[in-house]
């Protein structure tokens, strides 16, 4: 507010000055009627100007809170219109608790190893430069503009029966597609890109001299990292961090795919919505959406509050 | 003192970094190989087994080739909405002060963090035909579920931040003294926005649409909840080749998997030549 008032004021200096100067070279008489003239067209000016600006701002906030608030409202609403108790009884169910399990645990663990391999090829994009680097940028895009179907079903290819590498996983006595492993990939592919997308530009920024500075009173590779490198980018990896983290945690299609809807041990809460409304059960996947929207909001909450250090630092 | 420094790095990094930069670059070929370029290999390979003409059949397919065609629709609407939308929002953002201003500028973050799947269940908890919106709206004759303007609903949802979070650093870091000046010789303010403004900031807006476009096409979770999946009316390409790796056609879900990634492929390219291209201008300025 204090900004655009300023801003105002500061035309409105601009304008007078104009209009004397303008003003100097016309005759006394018509001078006067001039500013007079222009004083209330400035004020008009003013008005529509700031009438333009809160239509813009009713537009913008209506139209979000249309698409985005009013469906989030409705839902809780909904959840919540079959009885408290039949909502927590359904996700309190044995098969609705699993599944959040399973949910937190993939999440987890797709986060931990995209957050190790993001960082490093994070760096490697940044620091080193070779022949190919421009390809293997592009593949670290693939997952987020690729259908997360299509992500399930190469897994199922490369996996699955004939697959390429199903005589080696089936050596190792693993089984890939139909079981954790699996959905555990699916989610690694889909939230691929967060982190080191999140990395490469502030790690861009961090200062090479005290890399080398570190370096050179006898820091090796590695301690250099932890002590200057880590410190340095540490808010855009936590942001690349807690971004991996809910998307994870919100996946369907790749997941959908690589479970094959089987057996429920290998369903996640998404899964569970998703059989839920196949079943009919509404009150169900209305409850568990419920806690997966909640979850969503603690992840958007740390989000706002780590944009805000990276913002400060 | 520089060259003394210069050497002592030079006689250190040999010794520390060849093994670890050939490391370090060995090790993040392998796993984006492993992960990433594998399995495109694998679905190229699947879906052109049995030759280019079986490849085009499946496209073809009358089904597979509505649901293309639906979901290229879908996401073009959807894609102009958002590149107009998108960057009002963003303009109101940065340049105007409003109560609320935080609180907004974090919900715009929400499609990311929801996940889409409940996104679909939230549409229809407003929109479906038993609740009363979706009731009153189905009563004037606009059927949302299960129909097309419940796909566009979705789509517009969960592409909402992209166009917003492109635009926004880039008219924060606009020169305000041209628009000043323009305001000054007496340009309208619409006509700043249109010959001074938005030029400054269009690499933003086009790599946002892109995003938002091939977001749009490869959506899944919502649009199942949505859209109630009727072949060749409200059936769109990801649902399509769920529904053909359901029923083990693995080729033809594989052929049209291949379009999609062809189409996502080269909106990549696009967008990193946009990106390198305006890094490029802003580095000559």
């Amino acid at each position: 507010m204090y900004r655009v008032e300023r801003m105002i004021h500061r035309r409105d200096g601009e304008d007078a000055e104009g209009t004397n100067r303008n003003a100097s070279t016309r005759s006394q008489h018509s001078a006067a009627l001039d500013s007079e003239k222009t004083s209330l067209n400035r004020s008009y000016r003013r008005r529509r100007s700031r009438l333009i600006e809160w239509a813009l701002v009713a537009l913008v906030v209506l139209y979000a809170a249309g698409l985005l608030v009013a469906p989030l409202v409705a839902i809780v609403l909904g959840a919540f219109a079959e009885g408290v108790g039949a909502v927590l009884r359904e996700i309190t169910s044995v098969d609705a608790l699993s599944s959040l399990k399973l949910t937190l645990i993939m999440a987890i663990g797709a986060t931990v190893i995209n957050t190790a391999f993001g960082v490093l090829i994070a760096w490697v994009l940044v620091r080193d430069s070779f022949w190919g680097k421009r390809i293997l940028s592009g593949l670290v895009d693939m997952p987020f503009a690729l259908s997360p179907v299509v992500a399930g079903f190469m897994l199922i290819l490369l996996f699955g029966r004939g697959g390429w590498l199903t005589s080696l996983t089936d050596a190792l006595g693993i089984k890939v597609v139909f079981a954790l492993p699996g959905i555990l990939l699916a989610t690694v592919f889909i939230s691929l890109p967060f982190v080191i997308r999140e990395v490469m530009p502030v790690l861009g920024q961090v200062s090479r001299e005290q890399e080398d500075a570190a370096f050179t009173i006898g820091a090796s590779g590695l301690q250099t990292f932890w002590h200057v490198t880590l410190p340095a980018i540490r808010w855009g990896l936590f942001y690349g961090v807690s971004l991996t983290f809910a998307r994870a945690v919100g996946e369907i299609g790749a997941v959908l795919v690589v479970s094959g809807n089987v057996s429920r041990l290998t369903e996640t809460s998404t899964i569970f919505i998703f059989r839920s409304l196949d079943d009919r059960n509404y009150v169900g996947a209305n409850g568990m959406a419920v806690v997966l929207a909640g979850i969503s909001f603690v992840i958007l909450m740390v989000i706002e509050f780590l944009k805000k250090r990276a913002e400060e630092s | 003192m520089s060259s003394v420094q210069t050497k002592a790095q030079k006689q250190l990094a040999p010794a520390m970094l060849p093994w670890g930069k050939w490391g370090l670059r060995a090790t993040a070929l392998l796993y984006l190989g492993f992960i990433v370029a594998l399995p495109l290999a694998a679905i190229i390979r699947n879906g052109l087994a049995d030759g280019l003409s079986a490849f085009r059949d499946d496209v073809i397919n009358p089904t597979a080739f509505a649901a293309l065609k639906l979901t290229l629709i879908m996401a073009a609407i959807v894609t102009a909405i958002n590149a107009v939308m998108g960057t009002l929002t963003a303009y109101v953002l940065v340049r105007y002060e409003f109560p609320g201003r935080r609180l907004f500028n974090a919900i715009v973050d929400m499609p990311f963090a929801i996940p889409t799947l409940v996104t679909g269940v939230m549409l229809v908890a407003l929109y479906g035909p038993q609740r009363t919106l979706g009731a009153w709206l189905a009563a004037h004759g606009v059927q949302v579920i299960f129909a097309t303007p419940g796909i566009l609903l979705a789509l517009l949802v969960i592409t909402y931040p992209f166009v917003i979070r492109t635009v926004q650093p880039m008219l924060m870091g606009a020169e305000r003294s041209e628009e000043e000046a323009a305001h000054t010789i007496g340009a309208s303010k619409w006509t700043t926005f249109w010959r001074v403004v938005l030029p400054d900031i269009s690499p933003g807006v086009i790599t946002g649409s892109l995003l938002s476009f091939a977001r749009a096409l490869g959506e899944f979770g919502s649009i199942v909840v949505v859209a109630g999946n009727i072949p060749g009316r409200t059936l769109t390409a990801p649902v399509y080749i769920y529904g053909q790796i359901e029923s083990q056609n693995q080729r033809g879900a594989s052929a049209i998997s291949i379009v999609l990634l062809a189409l996502s492929f080269s909106l990549i390219v696009t967008v990193e030549w946009i990106q390198s291209r305006s890094r490029k201008s802003y580095v000559s300025r």
